[in-house]
């Protein structure tokens, strides 16, 4: 277990707030860090590795301290045994890609890499310095090498924001797969409530410097007031009317377009832009802004 | 004649190359302090370490000659260990060069640094390296223009030395005595061919060093980070 207790003032874009997280993540599970920007998630995963410092309180990995302010221990970032992943990525510029992943290993494991590399598509970039590298490969060296540290605690800040929808995807199961099969117990940022249902055992959702809701992603989300079956969440794109009807063309958030039969009451509101919240009642697809 | 003028060249670029040289091993501790540490009174190291920017070298050149002096501490203490009399001799001078180059050295080297993005050093760490290895894998490739271009700086600026070279060591033949100041010495003697040797060659060496560095560090410019 993993319990965390910490307060630390921040400055956010909001302003000055106080970051006040009593938390505790069993070993082994994947847990997602939802919240608004400037709610101070960041700084709780820089906190939990070691790069930034609380004000106050204790942190402990099982029976570990990493934290405790009264007796004046910080354990430092290198001996946590942790992996991070930064929103920068922080590749390092004058190593390649393999240099990148095989600096991070810490017993040389050729083999390894060799597999890191072809399950992330970074074969053929191999000997490519980061500079000459795009966003979303950027983003898979990361990931890469923040597995190849084999790290006790994963660290990942938004650490799949980048990807186009199919690496995303593959990415999504290359995490997990490493998760089930090392047990690694994992933080992840995540603004995406598709990936949070995917991947997470647990949701810890911040608003504000506060713990604001916790739990497994069903009692945080679909604790809603509609009893649908099917929930999506999109963007209207084009209202196009028809005789007695109209026809929504609606973008969801994996990309997908669905095209939806709204009437007059429907759409009275809508106009190209806004989100709605697409559910079915009975066998209809139901239309409402949200 | 020409004994002389190779002794004095040879002169001028020992003192160049260890002072470099010197300036390697001091100065990357102390441009990695600058750059990183959150020290309350920092600034008073940095005001120290920019001094010789702005003072005139002989303020300095006389401090020197004050420490040396067997009457100061220093001096004394070094004269009854060691036997060692620095004013006047080629360790004296060099030491004065050193002090005197010091932010020729710190300053790119501090800035190349403060530009990396502080998440480089935090990513090594969480690796589990340690602050040796950082700096050995991380920080200082990832600043090889800065560390040109200080290397760079600091062999021109030392082979332009003048005033603080004079006030220390005089104008010793093989021992002390630089170009520059042979070029100032020669003239005074209305013999201009031997000035005009002196100051091509050091002409030349210092275009050199530059061209050399600007030429390196336009290629590097695609290091810069993503």
């Amino acid at each position: 277990m993993i319990s965390i207790n910490i307060g630390k003032d921040i400055f956010s874009p909001h302003g000055r707030i106080r970051l006040e997280i009593t938390a505790s993540i069993r070993f082994g599970e994947l847990v997602a860090l939802f919240g608004e920007s400037g709610a101070g998630k960041t700084t709780l995963l820089r906190i939990l590795a070691g790069l930034d410092m609380p004000d106050k309180g204790k942190i402990m990995f099982g029976r570990e301290v990493w934290f405790d302010s009264e007796k004046n221990i910080n354990l430092p970032p290198r001996k946590r045994k942790i992996g991070y992943m930064f929103q920068d990525y922080a590749l390092f510029p004058n190593m390649t890609v393999f240099e990148n992943i095989w600096y991070a290993q810490p017993l040389i494991n050729i083999p390894k890499i060799e597999e890191l590399m072809q399950s992330f598509g970074l074969s053929e970039l191999a000997n490519r310095k980061p500079a000459k590298l795009s966003g979303g490969q950027k983003q898979r060296v990361a990931l890469a090498r923040v597995l190849a540290s084999e790290p006790r605690f994963l660290l990942l800040d938004e650490p799949l924001a980048a990807l186009d929808s199919d690496f995303r995807t593959s990415s999504q199961n290359l995490i997990k797969q490493a998760h089930h099969q090392f047990k690694t117990t994992t933080i992840m940022v995540s603004h995406d409530l598709a990936e949070v249902f995917r991947m997470a055992d647990n949701v810890v959702c911040l608003e504000n410097g506060k713990v604001s809701a916790t739990g497994n992603p069903m009692q945080v989300f679909a604790n809603n007031n509609i009893s649908g079956k099917v929930q999506i969440t999109g963007q209207v794109v084009n209202i196009e009317p028809h005789d007695f009807h109209y026809l929504l063309t609606i973008v969801t958030g994996i990309n997908q377009i669905i095209k939806v039969v709204a009437f007059e009451n429907d759409i009275a509101d809508l106009k190209s832009g806004d989100q709605v919240l697409v559910y079915t009642k009975a066998f209809n697809p139901v239309i409402m802004k949200i | 004649m020409e004994h002389e003028f190779l002794q004095t060249l040879w002169v001028t670029f020992k003192l160049a190359s260890l002072t470099t040289l010197a300036l390697i091993v001091i100065g990357i501790p102390i441009a990695l302090f600058l750059a990183a540490s959150k020290f309350r009174f920092k600034y008073v190291l940095e005001a120290l370490v920019s001094m010789p920017m702005v003072l005139p070298p002989s303020v300095i050149g006389y401090y020197m000659l004050l420490v040396y002096s067997p009457r100061f501490w220093f001096g004394k203490w070094l004269a009854k260990s060691f036997d060692i009399r620095l004013a006047f001799s080629f360790e004296g001078i060099l030491i004065a060069s050193i002090i005197f180059s010091l932010p020729f050295m710190v300053h790119p080297l501090q800035n190349g640094l403060r530009s990396l993005p502080s998440t480089l050093k935090e990513a090594a760490y969480t690796m589990g390296k340690s602050k040796w290895n950082t700096m050995w894998n991380v920080l200082l490739p990832n600043i090889k223009p800065s560390i040109i271009t200080a290397v760079a700086m600091t062999f021109a600026h030392c082979i332009g030395e003048f005033g603080i070279v004079l006030m220390v060591g005089g104008n010793m033949p093989g021992e002390t005595r630089v170009a520059s100041i042979a070029i100032y010495d020669e003239v005074q003697a209305i013999n201009f061919d031997a000035a005009n040797k002196y100051a091509i060659i050091l002409f030349a060496a210092s275009f050199l060093m530059l061209t050399l560095m600007y030429s390196f560090n336009k290629k590097h410019e695609t290091w810069k980070m993503m």
